[in-house]
């Protein structure tokens, strides 16, 4: 039987222990810079607005805003403001984060339809005010902006989605 | 395009090391002993290989910029020409994509194609790696991690054609089971639908046995023009056709419970090879199977099976080892283990096996003439695809 002779030797949690490690503490900090579209959007956030584009060729009405259509391949500049209500395209219910460590609370992140931009665009963020078992994919949704003092264009300006009451 | 193949070429060896949680060996000597493995299985001296491609996915898991060069040595590409193939989880099958146009360009006879993944270095979990996947501004600082993506996608999945988790579950009792016949499984298994759906849930509607682990682990093939393959080699494993296909990294604005990027893949490869009814002329198959719906999702994408029908034809055997269409008789990654780029090798050296009848006791009961691999990676966005046959 294929493979034969198979080589390798796994190593038990005390061997694992043993390896050396090498630990970097990297000065990993970008500077990126948000370009023509994304500012738009977070400037929108800023003002408690969720801001889309559509593109003029194939009439998509896009979110996030991109400066370019990438299935026309044009450039769009035709911001449009979008609602701040939505649909739940899908959801999950998460209890694991980064580092594989476990979590009490679950967090719900969804991907969210907006109302004003194409069907089947979305966004991706993470729902509040609700119980886990009470979500459901077609759910409608708001925004729940940070107070105005507090928002600095950033997509966090807006704490999560909740059910619209 | 022109798809026709102008210089056929053949796997005419494989190699693949044990597959585990955190290997002894190095990076670069699980590569060796892969590659040295299919070199030798392939009747070949180390001086009959002409050119080498590495494949292997985010530098992040070793904590070294550039790890193939690093690898390389152990990837047998000193002083030759080399090329990395590297499309996140889709590494695997694209190196063999990489692999036979190196040989179908007429460049060179030979080719030594070797995957090799480490996951284990990288502290705490390597999943914390793959958060730069996400985009910078309008994500990471939601607080994502990689399971959110897949368990999106799995739900989206599962509402759009109303599936049962009992049905997605059977994937994993299926490929846990077919890996306990393969010398180089991580997680063999048997285990029942509910013992699936009774392990701790990740990210719902993810369970952690619909999850494959990570894994350390290298595979190689050698690829060889037609004049080499039938000179060195009694049962050469022909390439019939490659595919492969990019989509939009804007995941949240496509519908992700249908992988268009794999049908597109799919369509190319199939093309090439001149199928034009795949679920009579493919009599095997090794989709990708990183998560348990995934293996559904991929036959689906594949052209095996209609949209959402993938799961009804699993509960009635058809994808069973016995069965009409064997998927993931390798044991997938599921059983075998998920070293990202070397899992998608894993799954073309299973084709070549299967179809030498070299399997043994995982060999499928139907003749087969034919296969498919596919792998997967990126944002929700990349399908690779290969037909093989004899």
């Amino acid at each position: 039987m294929k493979p034969d002779n198979v080589r390798g030797k796994n190593l038990d949690k005390k061997g694992f222990e043993e390896a050396t490690r090498v630990k970097y503490d990297l000065n990993a900090e970008y500077a990126y810079d948000m370009g023509y579209a994304v500012s738009r959007y977070l400037m929108g956030l800023k003002e408690g607005k969720i801001v889309g584009i559509k593109c003029h060729k194939c009439g998509r009405i896009l979110v996030p805003p991109r400066a370019f259509c990438e299935q026309c391949y044009v450039p769009i500049d035709d911001f449009v403001e979008l609602s701040a209500r939505g649909r739940v395209n899908t959801f999950s219910i998460s209890y694991v984060k980064w580092d594989a460590s476990r979590i009490e609370k679950p967090e719900i992140p969804a991907v969210i339809e907006l109302e004003g931009a194409s069907p089947g665009v979305g966004i991706l963020h993470v729902l509040g005010e609700v119980d886990p078992k009470d979500v459901h994919v077609g759910m409608e949704v708001e925004a729940v902006f940070k107070e105005e003092k507090d928002r600095k264009g950033e997509i966090t300006d807006i704490l999560y989605f909740r059910p619209v009451k | 395009m022109g798809l026709k193949l102008r210089r056929k070429v053949a796997v005419i060896g494989a190699g693949l090391t044990k597959f585990m949680r955190r290997a002894l060996e190095t990076g670069r000597e699980l590569s060796f002993y892969a590659a040295r493995q299919a070199l030798d299985s392939a009747g070949l001296r180390f001086n009959d290989i002409e050119s080498v491609v590495i494949s292997t996915a985010p530098d992040a898991f070793d904590g070294v910029h550039m790890k193939t060069e690093w690898l390389a040595d152990g990837c047998g590409s000193f002083h030759r020409p080399y090329l990395r193939g590297y499309v996140g989880g889709g590494s695997g099958v694209f190196a063999l994509i990489q692999g036979w146009y190196m040989v179908a360009s007429g460049m060179f006879d030979t080719c030594l194609v070797v995957a090799e993944e480490k996951m284990s270095s990288c502290q705490p979990h390597p999943q914390g790696a793959f958060n730069t996947i996400f985009d910078h501004t309008l994500e990471r600082d939601l607080g994502v991690n990689l399971l959110w993506i897949f368990a999106l996608e799995m739900n989206r999945y599962m509402q759009v054609h109303k599936l049962s988790l009992e049905e997605i579950a059977l994937v994993s009792v299926k490929n846990k089971k077919n890996a306990l016949d393969h010398p180089s499984a991580q997680i063999p298994k048997a285990v029942t639908v509910e013992e699936v759906l009774a392990s701790e849930v990740m990210a719902w509607p993810v369970h952690r046995l619909m999850v494959s682990p990570t894994t350390d682990g290298a595979g190689a093939v050698v690829m060889a023009s037609e004049d080499v393959a039938r000179r060195v080699c009694e049962k050469p494993v022909w390439v019939e056709g490659v595919g492969w296909c990019l989509d939009s990294a804007f995941w949240t604005n496509r519908d992700l419970y249908y992988p268009d990027y794999v049908e597109k893949a799919a369509k190319m490869a199939y093309e090439m090879a001149g199928i034009t009814d795949p679920r009579r002329e493919i009599h095997i198959a090794e989709p990708y199977d990183p998560f348990a719906y995934k293996e559904l999702h991929h036959l689906e994408g594949l052209g095996l099976a209609d949209r959402g029908q993938a799961p009804k034809l699993l509960a009635k055997g058809f994808f069973d080892r016995d069965g009409d269409l064997p998927s993931c008789p390798s044991g997938g990654l599921l059983g075998v283990g998920n070293p990202i780029a070397a899992a998608g090798i894993m799954k073309c050296c299973e084709l070549f096996w299967q179809l030498r009848g070299e399997a043994g006791k995982r060999q499928v009961s139907r003749p087969v003439k034919r296969g498919v691999a596919q792998a997967w990676g990126d944002l929700m966005q990349v399908g690779t695809v290969i037909v093989l046959g004899v």
